[in-house]
Order: structure tokens, then C-alpha cells, then sequence
């Protein structure tokens, strides 16, 4: 599986706001062994663009950089900062975000499909955060999108997978688009959770930036993560309701 | 030893003032034509709170910190030892259990606790932490009293003198310059904060208040006469441009749920500027021939001057073969 012929060494994106300090986010990333992060443009950006040194620290990370949209809340701001996003970074990447609603910051759907179908003319490759709605996915695999990022609880709340049962139809679904787990991931069990459902990637922010040791942190979902894929690829029993004794017991009726 | 300081920001007018207590002959270049103009200390808080502070920095903000607790009052009466006190609206209290796990020093209080501290705040907060050995003054009274202490030592102050460190009649200099040395200290970034001044006799705060959110973490900073600072947005931008208009609505609307009188408060004062910081948010200094760097102090300002000012101070004065008898008898004193 591939990111638009991108293929990281690590399952586990991280974002890059909100850590303590740019060297403990550098530290987070080396511990996790972390190849791809996402930055935010639209605040940094200021009205001068003067979010340069920021910048200048994402890209000497030396990862890959999916720039994204946090913050906009209409098509066409996200638009114009996918193209800034372009310019500063370099990368046809993009991670589309559309908010449609402030408490949950949950993804505006149809605002998602439209811009999505914008920039993907454009040519940008597009990682659209939505939700885990069947429907949608099949509007933005439409509009252009080799690449899925539902969510798994809304931004920041940590709660993990709301919903592992649309989870789970929407790998069923999409057996060969790469699918992402963004947002709400707050526990390593969680991103294990999601990989034990055959997701191709989980991407995750405040859960390390703001643990007590984001470093410690990121290694520990770096584990996670892998302990989760190897798992769905070694084939998860299934579960059943009567007890099986793993070593067979002698001397009792088989049946009774 | 002659050393010239550049820039009278608080960096600039702290280090000048212990130089010259420890008898150092110093002299001050500041570019701005008068106090405060061009320094972002101007905009800053003014919370001597390293154990707050420690919800966020690294360890050495509190043990470097806790020096300025007793640099402060020593120089400038004004400085209060109050505490600070923490709160987080109802439906955020995972934020006061997240905070109070990473600080110290603190003692928690239910509501009638927060009620005997801030009478004004009774009845809005069911729970809250109590910084009670940290203190608060106002940046811009307690620069004004350096350099009048500067004055009474005889220490020259040279406002709208752009100082060129290579012509400098002085045996050493002390580069305070904040941002604008940026180009000669590589690392170094600008991390933009706003605020706001209010002015209302509605409510009345004895300390700084921290009101802890997921999105938009305030702190309120009481000040004389009604005037409280609100503050502060921190965004990874060197932009210096005025408040946005994002900014002011977030940061008066957690005003207003911290009590409803800040709805009706007059707006005194918008403010932004840059914060000159490292990679680590850490301050440093750096020595450059005859140069000493000190930059760095991002949001820590008032906080961390006096520690490292001392550390500037005691370099100089080691690279001298005697302190003269004077600075040993003051020492010893």
C-alpha cells in the first residue's frame, strides 16, 4: 500500500502543533522513527507569511511533509491554503480539512467533496480528513482521492475509535484505497485498535504533543502501531463464546 | 572592565543593573528613542510563576525561575507575591487534573476556596490550584524603576542610538537585542503573541488567574487603576503586524467566561509583537569574541533575566583575574 507512490517506513503521521518546544516535537519524531508529519499553514501563515522559521524547522526534520488545512472552514480557504501549502513546502500533498461545525470541529462533508474535487484537478494529492460515512468516501474517491483519513473521534478529545463498526465497512468498502485513522486517538491502544482493523496508517497530534513525555510518547504509539498491523497480517482469531482449553483436558467426558 | 549592553529591553536593563551593582562600569545603548518602544518586554505579562509555568517548560524554567523571586522585589517594590491561581470552566476540569499533574507547589481548592482568594470569582468555579510563593508586577513600572536605578548608579542610558557592536569603545559587550540579533545568532525564531488591555472597576483580582482550555488558554494579569492584561496568544509566526481580529474574539470571549464584567470593560490597549526564542524555548548565552549573547527568553522574560543576567555577570567577571574590592566587599557584605 502506497501513499500516492509514497510508501513510509513508519504507519504512525504525526502532527506538529502544540509540543512544548520544536526541539522536543524533533525528539518526538526521532523516537517514534517517524517519516511523514503534518503542519499546519493558516495560522502560522499570519498576514506576512511570517511563519517561515517555523517552516524552515518542519522541513529540516527531514521527514516527508503533508501540509494541511486545519482551521478553514470554507472551500475556498482551504483552497487558497492548499496552494500556499504548495509554494512553502514544495508538495503536491495535501491534508484537506473543511471544518463544518466549531464545538466538534467535525468535517463539513460537502464543503470536503467540492474542494477536494478543486484541488485534485489542480493536481494536488489529496488526504481528506471526513467522517467514517460510506457515502462521502465514495464522493471524494470521485473527486480524485487515493487516500481516505476518517476520523476516529473528533480533534482532540482522545476518546479513540467512536465508531469501529463504520470503521470496519469502510475498510471493507475501500480494499485498495490506503485508509488513514485521523483524529481523536488518545491511547497507543487506540492506534493499535485501528490497525488490528486493517488501517493503513494512523495519524495523531495532541496524544503525544501533549503527554507528560512526548518522546516516550511517540515511541510508544510507534509500538503500538506496529504491534496493531502485525497483528491484522498475521491473521486475528476469531472470537467465540464457549471456553476452548488452549492444552487438551484428559480424563473428563467430552461431552456433558 | 568597561562593557556596553545593547537593547533595554528586560534582558538589557536587568543585566546592566547587576553589572553595575557588582561595580562594573556599564553603559546601555537602546535604539528606541524612549523606554519600552521597541521592546517586546513591553507587551509581556509580567507573571513570575515558574511553577506554572512548568505545565509546558522544561525543569530548568523553575529552578532558574524561582531566582527572580527574589531578584524582583529587591528592585522593584511594586512586585507582588500574591500566587497565581488556576481554574478551568466545569466542563474542562480534565484540564486543571492535566495541569496540576505536570506542576508543583500548589494546594487545591474547591469553590469556597477560590471564593475566600478572589471574592469577586466566588460561585463561578467549583475547583481551582493555588501557586500560592508566586508573584506578578507590571513590566512596563518595573522597567521604568530599573532604569531609574540604572540613573541613581550612574549607569548611561542612550535611547535612538543604533549601537554597531564592532565600533564599541567598551572591553566587553553584553548583545541583549532580542530578535533583531537574529542575524547573528543562527537558531534563533519569532514566536508572535497578542493581548489586550481591559480597564473596569466591575471586578476586582488581588493575582494573576489562569483560566485553562483545550483551545484558548488565558491568563488575566490584575494591574493598578482597573487595568487588567490579557494575554496571550502564542503563534509560531514572526509576524509583527497588529491583533487580528481572530485573536481579540478568542481572547475576550475566555475573558468574559472568566467573569461577565469583562463584557463591559473599556478596551484600552491591542498589542502584538514577536518573542525571540530557541529551538528549545530555552534562553542561552553565547559567547562571540567579546560579545556575549543573550537571547532566547521567549515567553520568560521577567521570569528569567535575573538568573541568567547573574550567569552573563559572573562570565565577565571571571574573565577578569580579580574582581576589585569593591564587587568582593559587596559580595561578601
Amino acid at each position: 500500500m502506497d501513499f500516492y507512490g509514497f510508501i513510509p517506513r513508519s504507519r504512525l503521521f504525526l502532527g506538529t502543533a502544540q509540543y512544548p518546544s520544536p526541539a522536543v516535537l524533533q525528539r518526538a519524531v526521532e523516537a517514534a522513527g517517524v517519516d511523514v508529519v503534518t503542519v499546519s499553514l493558516r495560522r502560522e501563515a499570519g498576514r506576512l507569511g511570517g511563519g517561515q522559521d517555523f517552516w524552515a524547522l518542519i522541513r529540516g526534520l527531514g521527514v516527508r511533509v503533508l501540509p494541511n488545512t486545519a482551521g478553514c472552514h470554507s472551500v475556498k480557504e482551504a483552497v487558497t491554503t492548499a496552494q500556499m501549502a504548495r509554494e512553502v513546502f514544495g508538495t503536491p500533498w495535501i491534508k484537506l480539512e473543511v471544518i463544518g461545525e466549531a464545538d466538534t470541529l467535525q468535517p463539513d462533508v460537502f464543503g470536503l467533496t467540492e474542494a477536494a474535487r478543486i484541488l485534485c484537478a489542480e493536481g494536488f494529492e489529496v488526504f481528506p480528513y471526513m467522517t467514517e460515512d460510506l457515502v462521502v468516501a465514495e464522493r471524494l474517491v470521485e473527486a480524485g482521492c487515493r487516500v481516505l483519513m476518517p476520523w476516529g473521534a473528533p480533534i482532540g478529545t482522545g476518546k479513540g475509535l467512536n465508531n469501529p463498526y463504520g470503521l470496519r465497512a469502510l475498510r471493507a468498502h475501500f480494499p485498495d484505497i490506503p485508509l488513514v485513522v485521523d483524529a481523536g486517538i488518545g491511547l497507543p491502544s487506540h492506534a493499535a485498535a485501528a490497525m488490528e482493523l486493517g488501517y493503513d496508517a494512523v495519524l495523531l497530534n495532541t496524544a503525544v504533543a501533549k503527554a507528560g513525555d512526548p518522546a516516550a510518547m511517540a515511541a510508544a504509539f510507534a509500538r503500538a502501531v506496529e504491534a496493531g498491523r502485525l497483528a491484522f497480517e498475521a491473521g486475528p482469531m476469531e472470537p467465540r463464546d464457549m471456553a476452548a482449553p488452549s492444552t487438551p483436558v484428559l480424563g473428563r467426558a467430552l461431552l456433558g | 572592565m568597561r562593557v556596553a549592553v545593547i537593547g533595554a529591553g528586560v534582558a538589557g536593563l536587568v543585566t546592566a543593573l547587576e553589572l553595575a551593582e557588582r561595580g562594573v562600569a556599564v553603559e546601555l545603548f537602546e535604539r528606541a528613542a524612549a523606554l519600552g518602544q521597541q521592546a517586546c518586554s513591553w507587551a509581556a505579562g509580567g507573571m513570575l510563576a515558574p511553577w506554572c509555568e512548568r505545565e509546558s517548560a522544561d525543569e530548568a524554567v523553575v529552578t532558574l525561575g524561582r531566582q527572580a523571586l527574589g531578584w524582583w522585589p529587591r528592585r522593584y517594590p511594586g512586585t507582588r507575591v500574591h500566587g497565581t491561581l488556576v481554574l478551568a470552566p466545569v466542563r474542562d476540569a480534565g484540564e486543571l487534573t492535566r495541569f496540576s499533574a505536570r506542576t508543583s507547589g500548589f494546594e487545591r481548592l474547591d469553590a469556597d476556596g477560590v471564593a475566600v482568594l478572589e471574592p469577586d470569582l466566588a460561585g463561578r468555579f467549583r475547583q481551582g490550584l493555588f501557586f500560592e510563593q508566586e508573584a506578578h508586577l507590571d513590566p512596563r513600572l518595573a522597567m521604568a524603576a530599573l532604569a531609574e536605578a540604572l540613573r541613581a548608579a550612574g549607569v548611561p542610558i542612550h535611547y535612538g542610538v543604533e549601537a554597531d557592536e564592532t565600533a564599541l569603545d567598551a572591553d566587553r559587550i553584553v548583545d541583549c537585542r532580542g530578535l533583531a540579533a537574529r542575524d547573528q545568532i543562527g537558531e534563533l525564531r519569532g514566536v508572535r503573541g497578542e493581548m489586550l488591555v481591559l480597564r473596569t472597576d466591575e471586578i476586582s483580582l488581588s493575582r494573576p488567574v489562569r483560566l485553562l482550555h483545550p483551545r484558548i488558554p488565558l491568563y488575566v494579569v490584575p494591574r493598578s487603576n482597573g487595568h487588567f492584561m490579557i494575554g496571550a496568544t502564542m503563534i509560531e509566526s514572526d509576524d509583527r503586524s497588529r491583533v487580528s481580529a481572530r485573536s481579540a474574539i478568542e481572547l475576550l470571549s475566555a475573558a468574559y467566561a472568566l467573569h461577565p464584567a469583562f463584557g463591559e470593560a473599556e478596551i484600552v490597549e491591542l498589542r502584538a509583537d514577536v518573542r525571540p526564542a530557541f529551538p528549545d524555548n530555552l534562553p542561552r548565552i553565547v559567547e562571540d569574541g567579546r560579545i556575549l549573547r543573550f537571547n532566547g527568553l521567549f515567553r520568560h522574560g521577567f521570569l528569567l533575566s535575573p538568573a541568567l543576567a547573574g550567569q552573563a555577570a559572573d562570565r565577565l567577571l571571571a574573565s577578569r583575574e580579580l574582581p576589585d574590592a569593591d564587587y568582593r566587599q559587596r559580595r561578601h557584605a
